[in-house]
């Protein structure tokens, strides 16, 4: 039977989870060498999950991470070397080297931060979605944060209003299977994270985060059940990081069995084997792919490795907006390219607010079955 | 003029500023069908609909969050914190995520939105419901701290920190919401960072903000009737401070007391004192002295909520002190 996906999803998917890779090996590399510094969490095994939502939905939608963020912005499209040269703490860096490794942003690809708050993100998340409903634009938001941040108390405040409100907001939490040492088990009442939409009467689902193209269909479905008005959607993607938590841990707590089992569901090498046996795509083309990646690595390391530390100037700079002060476009600072997809909002003039949030009728009726009069 | 009172003031700037840009809405517990726990937002919900006038469920971080994520893309949220004792529970939203999103985002990102609601203590109400929190968020770089005194200028800070480009907290007074004062129709803006002289003296300063302004003014009548000039600098935002008008004021008295109604240790009050002796040490006549609520938490007996605040008989008593006169 013939695949149902182009030979150009599938090497494109592919060349995202690649380039994910290797970023993220080199990342570590870099970190031994001392050239970063801080924490430094590694991806590395959860790529299918960022390249099969990419896929799925449209590049202006808006996105938002933990601190767990250096690959999911490279699938966006982000510069590698301005993702590395931030790891570095450089001039070149997205943030200027004032964000580091839990801060990566790049607004004009749509990808609204790393935050090294544990859950943090979930509730700026349902804000960026209440903004798009209140401007009647019909972008979604996709906001990625791990199994353990589920049991913070910003998780269950947020989901409640995001149904409550139907905000267009897509919720994929990565269950790897710990937070930092401790596996999910040993904290959660309920370590299937997904069930916890039930109870907030929303559309949950669990998916294989390990099957990148089982990730781009429930994605897919996802986003267009949310961009129709439906409310939010809790998608739990099962995953596995291969490596600890972050540089600084040798991951003790697990047996070496567990990884080399999980070790066998790599999505990389799981995406090509499938496309060379439906003939969509020959093992000399995945060759030429993984190349051109690793020149692209390199050279990201060396842009990081060459871009200068930042003006001891910049410690004044970018805590508050002074008047007039417009606002940075880094693509334009650090590469010389003009920047054309710099968000660009309607000003409050123009802007026509038709969205009833909870229409008086409504609100009436339910004061009067209550006895109410207002 | 009109006479207003200082929840009318605000309530007709959040309406003049909802009707000028549609990016800017209202969010908190029971601000809509309520009418607003302190009658803050009345008349608004009818006016601007359940999308510009949101009630919220009791989730303050929750709600919190949503509106810095809705400034992050341009809206321009004002949060109603029901009191600032609740915003405790709101505080990694506003501390980690509002005042530092432009730093770590190199400039990329700006965030402008306003946490307002009431502050400071009275009413007996004990120690959960009677706490004087501007401290806490002077605290924090990336964060402007405004505390009006006046129904005037509350109307004019709020118009301000609605059109800032940075998160600002507007501590409003508990006790003030019901208080009249003259408040210009319209266009009434009063700056973030500027400090007030609201009487002119000549033998010693007051220092102050919010609620403790009017004992301030209750001392100064007593005292200037012993012949003792005051002079009282409402300092009206606390971050930036405006260290020019504070030491402008010491250097043309010579004296000063500063009166805060929160807690001595780390108060905004230290600070006043800090600038004072680092940058007009020459011109003082006497050391700085501070009237501060007491280093205690707050009582639900009235004789024991009075004595733990601020008020004129302890002020007029500092003053003696820096003045070298009897009783102090
Ligand atoms: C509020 C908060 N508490 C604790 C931490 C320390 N911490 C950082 S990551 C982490 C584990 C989070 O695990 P999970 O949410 O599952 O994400 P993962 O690392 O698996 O991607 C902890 C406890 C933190 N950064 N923030």
């Amino acid at each position: 039977m013939a695949s149902k996906y182009s030979k150009d999803l599938l090497l494109t998917m592919y060349r995202k989870m690649y380039l994910m890779r290797r970023f993220e090996e080199r990342a570590g590399q870099q970190y031994g060498l001392g050239k970063i510094a801080g924490f430094c969490h590694l991806y590395i095994g959860q790529e299918a999950v960022a390249a099969g939502v990419e896929e799925a939905i449209r590049p202006d939608d808006y996105m938002l991470s933990g601190y767990r963020d250096h690959a999911q912005p490279l699938a966006r499209g982000s510069d590698p070397g301005m993702v590395m040269a931030e790891l570095f703490g450089r001039t070149g860096g997205y943030s200027k080297g004032k964000g580091g490794s839990m801060h990566i942003f790049d607004i004009e690809n749509h990808f609204y931060g790393g935050y090294g708050i544990v859950g943090a993100q979930i509730g700026l998340a349902a804000g960026m979605a209440f903004a798009s409903r209140y401007r009647n634009e019909d972008r979604i938001t996709v906001c990625y944060f791990g199994d353990a941040a589920a049991n913070q108390g910003i998780f269950h405040e947020t989901l409640n209003m995001a149904v409550k409100w139907k905000l267009p907001v897509l919720y994929i939490c990565e269950n790897n299977r710990y937070g930092m040492g401790t596996a999910i088990a040993r904290t959660s009442a309920v370590p299937e994270i997904h069930k916890r939409g039930e109870g907030f009467g929303m559309r949950h689902e669990a998916v294989d985060g390990m099957d990148v193209l089982k990730m781009y269909e429930a994605v897919k479905d996802a986003a267009a059940y949310i961009r129709a008005g439906n409310g939010p959607v809790l998608m739990e993607a099962n995953t596995y990081r291969f490596r600890g938590h972050s540089m600084a841990d040798p991951a003790t707590y697990r047996t070496k069995q567990e990884v080399e089992d999980e070790r066998k569901n790599d999505p990389i090498p799981r995406l090509k084997d499938y496309a060379i046996k439906q003939k969509l795509a020959k093992e000399e083309e995945f060759d030429a792919i993984e190349e051109e990646v690793k020149a692209q690595v390199d050279a990201a390391v060396k842009f990081a490795d060459e871009s200068p530390e930042p003006d001891l100037a910049e410690l004044w700079k970018d805590t508050i907006v002074e008047e007039g002060e417009e606002d940075v476009r880094p693509r334009e600072r650090v590469l010389g390219q003009k920047v054309t997809k710099w968000p660009k909002y309607p000003s409050g003039q123009e802007l026509k607010v038709t969205w009833d949030l909870e229409p008086r009728e409504q609100a009436d009726k339910a004061d009067k079955a209550a006895g109410l009069k207002r | 003029m009109a006479e207003l009172m200082y929840r009318e003031a605000l309530n007709q700037a959040l309406a003049e500023e909802m009707e000028r840009d549609a990016n800017v809405f209202l969010i908190g517990e029971e601000v809509g069908r309520y009418q607003g726990a302190f009658k803050v937002s009345q008349g608004l919900l009818d006016k601007f609909g359940s999308a510009r006038i949101i009630d919220a469920p009791i989730s303050e971080l929750g709600f919190t969050g949503l509106g810095v994520g809705a400034a992050m893309v341009g809206l321009r949220p004002v949060v109603e914190m029901m009191t600032w004792n609740f915003a405790i529970l709101a505080m990694d939203q506003i501390v980690n995520n509002a005042a530092k999103l432009r730093h770590m985002s190199g400039g990329q990102l700006r965030c402008p939105i306003v946490f307002r609601g009431p502050g400071g203590a009275g009413g007996r109400l004990s120690s959960q419901h009677s706490q004087a929190l501007e401290a806490n968020y002077a605290h924090f770089p990336g964060l402007k701290v405004i505390a009006p005194a006046t129904p005037a200028d509350a109307k004019g800070l709020l118009k301000s920190a609605i059109r800032d480009e940075n998160p600002v907290i507007m501590i409003e007074g508990e006790r003030l919401y019901a208080l009249k004062g003259e408040v210009p129709e319209g266009e009434h803006i009063v700056p973030i960072g500027k400090a007030d002289v609201k009487r002119e003296g000549k033998d010693v300063s007051l220092i102050t903000w919010s609620r403790m302004y009017y004992f301030c003014e209750e001392a100064a009548k007593q005292l200037e009737a012993e012949g003792i000039s005051v002079e009282i600098l409402d300092l009206r935002t606390l971050r930036p401070l405006d260290e020019e008008a504070i030491l402008a004021t010491v250097r043309k008295t010579n004296r000063a007391v500063v009166v805060e109604e929160g807690w001595p240790l780390a108060g905004v009050g230290a600070q006043v004192v800090d600038i004072i002796q680092s940058k007009a040490f020459d011109d003082l006549d006497a050391p700085v002295v501070r009237v501060t609520g007491l280093d205690v938490n707050m009582s639900y007996a009235a004789n024991l909520e009075n004595a733990i605040q601020p008020d004129a008989p302890k002020i007029i008593a500092a003053v003696k002190k820096v003045l070298y006169r009897e009783g102090a």
